[in-house]
């Protein structure tokens, strides 16, 4: 994108406000729940109060007779119209787990399972109803320990498979025994991150609409993915492909949460198809905590040896990963652990590595993807251990780290766990991250306050991302999953461009990105472009947003598209001026002879003669004005982009709290194509990341019970407590698409709970001791200090 | 059938300049009443239990969470909400601020936030960065880093002061 000449309507590196944004901003927002329409009722789901129990009976009598009900349905009305499902990838070799429904037939798999659906004319009288339902429970023994679950005497979840295990995967290469002896250093510890959860402020919600007369089945959903969920919805409740319209209006944040099956919505589904008219779900916060996915749940032993020189020997892993009771449709579940499992110590290419990941079922909340995927808990694992390796030798953490590094002349390199790393700028983000927060200075600081008994502590986390993934992700393993995305582009009549692809929007500003790359490829204002997104009946097919790819790849389908439509602009011009094509450009809604320097014909006047009168045109040519082109990542398994993030902070030994002072980011995403959208997306991965090492946890009883389901239990990063976030970038040149853009929407909590523990635990130092439990609570922090007091 | 509690208030009140009487349940909350009754779709339930801030309002010119009050209380009251502060030019600079910073992603949270921080202009001079933090700190945002909504707030009060 450098070679272009001086022109107008470059948009691409430059910070676009969203136009989009006013309309949110004033309260005019569509979401889900703001939708009405004719005849629409209101379904609510009563829920397991157990964490494992079995249903012996069902009592709706006295629900039904509530005003306002309309109909009751259980699970085995729902299973009877819709097939099941089996979250098993089948390229992920040994995985297991077992089909299920949307609603629980015989059994509740966990609390807060959806049992029984209630349809009212309201809502509140439908929670009446819910409350009048009386199911008779066997309560049995639930699994709520990771590590228990496997034990030879466990209680089987699934006797089919007669384990708990879901998945287990194993690697050994290298000379792992050899280095391990030669070590100079070794650097053990075990490590717990906390089960914690998406909480998007708009909680999941839907509406489903069928119509029997034609089988027309509408459905507006608070979702990443439309073509993913119209696949879904056809498939499972038989509805003809060709019927199925799935729509995302705005989306009120997702952070993945909105890319997975929900057993309470294919049940509204079906009951919108059980009674012929629409039916609306909206979980409310506490069901929310109780029913969304789960992440994060990791029991982490791990050791590294290193050479008295600083290298990086080798790294033996042992990772367990708690899951919900059934693998997630149709993701897996188990991507987490298989991040975990390929990139520890993937940032310093280590050669010596023994590793397992386990994932174990649970009788928890259903379990899956959360911005940036098992990524910082790679980066926890390794980043923890390199900064305890380079304390205790006595080397500067930046120092060390740049010495381990994949050397900068090594890529495109093949980690030991199979993905290859086609080019990062590791070496040079840790020079600008020195400048950036003046790092020397810096040390003086905490120092000074150490000597005054103030404990201030600088922790960093270099971090790996995986972007834009491939086929290998999900569809090679059976997933209907595009790896895909398109876009198509159309010239109207008076000169303005209409645009839709198959990403779509949940806060990013892909609306805006989108129209940055198509009004710069085709030389007019962007405010001539109108983009739609979301809607299976608008946009062509594609994977939705998943995996930081709205930019890199649908930015690449949108760009190629926009190249197309500008060849075929210029060569309807050609033929109706009788003019080479190769002398022409596009610029400012004109075709421009670069050869007289001269506007020859406007896009209207263009449009107008392909459209309205076609007389001057010869016979034999047709002007195409709509075009469409489609763009996959196919050369990696997915693109690694790669960052470092520094976190400065105080902490109270006394009262166990930690005050953040200031934080670092520094991200390669390749091409930035909008800063201003990119970096406060960052910031606010980082604040996520934030509230993993400080705040957020779902925690159980040992009987499994919920007991933080709110969010006044559960905490949640406020503004209050977080620091100014200073944001910059390096840069390596991806050659994977020519807009080279890499993901960049979940660096930004890749790295930041690493850096904040890191930090914590240097400013313990002078104390002696360290935490080794994510989130760092007032009171772990202080179960560390009195530990060794 | 049934009956459940089913009791109804009447109540006149004035909502974003004009006279409204309506007739409510006596258990419902205002956010409910606003949106579900009088299409105030601006508001945004995120908990319902007082603390995400997305439901928040003006009731006699103080910020309230309208999941937190029921309908029935705001009979006698004047009740705003980001429609009737956008309708009256209100909060205009403000949301200009915010687009300018990208202080919002996907705007749930954003019509309180924009309440939140007109208030904090209105009722401050010059507020530190910390101050401002503390204000907004009822509203949870989950997409931000909550420093572009800082700095739109700063960018309102650096044209104050350019402008004396």
């Amino acid at each position: 994108m450098t070679n272009q000449i001086q022109r107008p309507n470059q948009y691409i590196g430059q910070p676009v406000v969203r136009q989009e944004l006013r309309r949110l901003l004033e309260g005019k927002g569509c979401y889900v729940d703001d939708i009405q329409l004719p005849r629409l009722c209101h379904v609510v789901y009563v829920r397991s109060p157990h964490a494992h129990a079995k249903i012996i009976n069902i009592h709706l009598a006295k629900a039904l007779q509530v005003d306002g009900v309309l109909k009751i349905a259980t699970g085995k009305d729902i299973a009877a119209i819709c097939k099941p499902y089996l979250g098993v990838l089948s390229h992920l070799e040994g995985m297991k787990s077992v089909p299920h429904y949307p609603l629980a037939i015989d059994r509740a798999m966990w609390n807060g399972h959806p049992v029984v659906a209630v349809v009212a004319q309201t809502r509140a009288q439908a929670e009446d109803a819910a409350d009048l339902v009386e199911i008779e429970w066997e309560p049995l023994e639930a699994v709520v320990d990771e590590e228990l679950a496997l034990a030879p005497n466990a209680h089987i979840l699934h006797p089919e498979l007669g384990t708990n295990l879901c998945w287990e995967k194993s690697i050994d290469v290298g000379e792992v025994d050899l280095a391990f002896e030669k070590a100079d250093l070794i650097i053990e510890e075990s490590l717990r991150t906390g089960r914690h959860t998406h909480v998007a402020l708009e909680p999941r919600s839907i509406i489903a609409s069928y119509v029997s007369s034609d089988q027309q089945l509408e459905v507006w959903h608070s979702t990443q993915s439309p073509h993913m969920m119209h696949w879904i919805l056809s498939h499972h409740f038989d509805v003809p492909e060709s019927q199925v319209r799935v729509k995302a209006p705005d989306v009120g944040g997702s952070f993945g949460l909105k890319i997975h099956i929900y057993g309470d919505e294919m049940a509204t589904v079906g009951m919108s198809i059980l009674m012929g008219r629409p039916v609306k779900f909206v979980a409310d916060r506490l069901e929310s905590f109780l029913s969304d996915y789960h992440a994060r749940d990791h029991h982490i032993k791990v050791r590294m040896a290193v050479s008295k020189e600083g290298k990086i020997l080798a790294i033996e892993l042992d990772d367990l990963q708690s899951m919900g009771p059934y693998a997630s449709y149709p993701r897996g579940g188990v991507n987490e652990a298989r991040q975990v499992f390929n990139l520890v110590g993937a940032s310093y290419g280590v050669k010596n590595y023994r590793a397992r990941t386990r994932a174990v079922f649970q009788n928890k909340s259903m379990y899956g993807q959360y911005r940036s995927v098992g990524r910082p808990i790679a980066c926890l694992i390794t980043e923890s251990l390199v900064e305890r390796a380079a304390a205790q030798l006595g080397i500067d953490p930046l120092v060390f780290r740049k010495n381990n590094f994949i050397p900068q002349n090594a890529y495109p390199f093949k980690l030991v766990t199979g993905p290859t790393i086609e080019i990062l700028s590791q070496h040079q983000s840790i020079d600008q991250l020195i400048e950036l927060m003046d790092y020397k200075n810096l040390m003086i600081e905490r120092d000074d306050f150490r000597q005054r008994g103030i404990l201030r502590g600088i922790g960093f986390a270099s971090f790996l991302e995986t972007s834009s993934p491939s086929s290998t992700m999900y569809g090679k393993g059976g997933a209907s999953i595009s790896a895909a995305d398109t876009a198509t582009l159309r010239l109207l009549p008076t000169g303005s461009i209409f645009c839709t692809a198959s990403i779509n929007d949940f806060g990013q500003g892909a609306q805006t990105v989108a129209a940055q790359i198509a009004a710069s490829i085709l030389g007019v204002s962007i405010e001539k472009i109108r983009v739609v997104l979301g809607d299976t009946d608008a946009s062509p097919y594609g994977g939705g947003n998943y995996g930081s790819r709205g930019t890199s790849i649908g930015g690449e389908a949108i760009l190629q598209t926009a190249k197309a439509l500008k060849h075929n602009i210029i060569e309807f011009a050609a033929v109706l001026l009788s003019v080479e094509p190769n002398q022409l450009d596009l610029i400012d809604s004109f075709v421009f002879d670069t050869l007289s320097k001269k506007n020859l014909i406007s896009f209207e006047a263009l449009a107008r003669q392909a459209y309205f009168n076609l007389e001057k045109i010869p016979k034999e040519y047709t002007p195409e004005l709509t075009v469409s082109r489609s763009y996959a990542q196919r050369d990696f398994d997915g693109v690694f982009t790669n960052g470092i993030q520094a976190s400065y902070l105080e902490v109270d030994p006394e009262t166990g709290y930690v005050k953040l002072l200031k934080h670092w980011v520094l991200e390669d995403v390749g091409i930035v194509v909008n800063p201003l959208l990119l970096d406060e997306q960052i910031r606010g991965g980082v604040i996520q990341g934030i509230g993993a090492a400080l705040y957020e946890q779902c925690l159980y009883s040992p009987e499994g019970q919920l007991i933080n389901g709110s969010l006044v239990d559960y905490l949640v990063p406020l503004a209050s407590e977080m620091p100014d976030i200073v944001v910059g970038h390096t840069f390596s040149a991806t050659k994977i698409s020519e807009l080279g853009a890499k993901g960049g929407g979940e660096g930004g909590v890749a790295g930041s709970s690493a850096a904040v523990f890191n930090a914590i635990n240097d400013a313990l130092k002078p104390m002696g001791v360290h935490v080794n439990q994510l989130p760092v609570t007032p009171q772990r922090l202080i179960q560390a200090v009195t530990k060794n007091s | 059938m049934m009956q459940l509690v089913k009791e109804n208030i009447e109540i006149t009140c004035v909502i974003n300049g004009k006279s409204v009487h309506q007739t409510v349940l006596s258990r419902m909350h205002l956010g409910d009443f606003l949106r579900g009754q009088l299409d105030l779709n601006g508001i945004h339930l995120g908990c319902e239990h007082g603390v995400c801030g997305a439901c928040t309002v003006l009731v006699d010119g103080l910020l309230v969470r309208s999941c937190l009050m029921f309908a029935a209380q705001i009979d006698g009251c004047e009740v705003q909400t980001i429609e009737g502060a956008v309708e009256a030019g209100a909060v205009s600079l403000l949301i200009e601020a915010f687009q300018k910073r990208n202080a919002a992603q996907c705007g749930f949270c954003s019509p309180a936030m924009i309440l939140t921080t007109a208030e904090i202009i209105k009722n401050t001079d010059r507020p530190t960065r910390e101050q401002i933090r503390e204000a907004i700190s009822g509203n949870f945002c989950r997409c931000t880093g909550y420093q572009a909504i800082v700095d739109a707030v700063e960018d309102i009060f650096d044209q104050r002061e350019t402008n004396r």
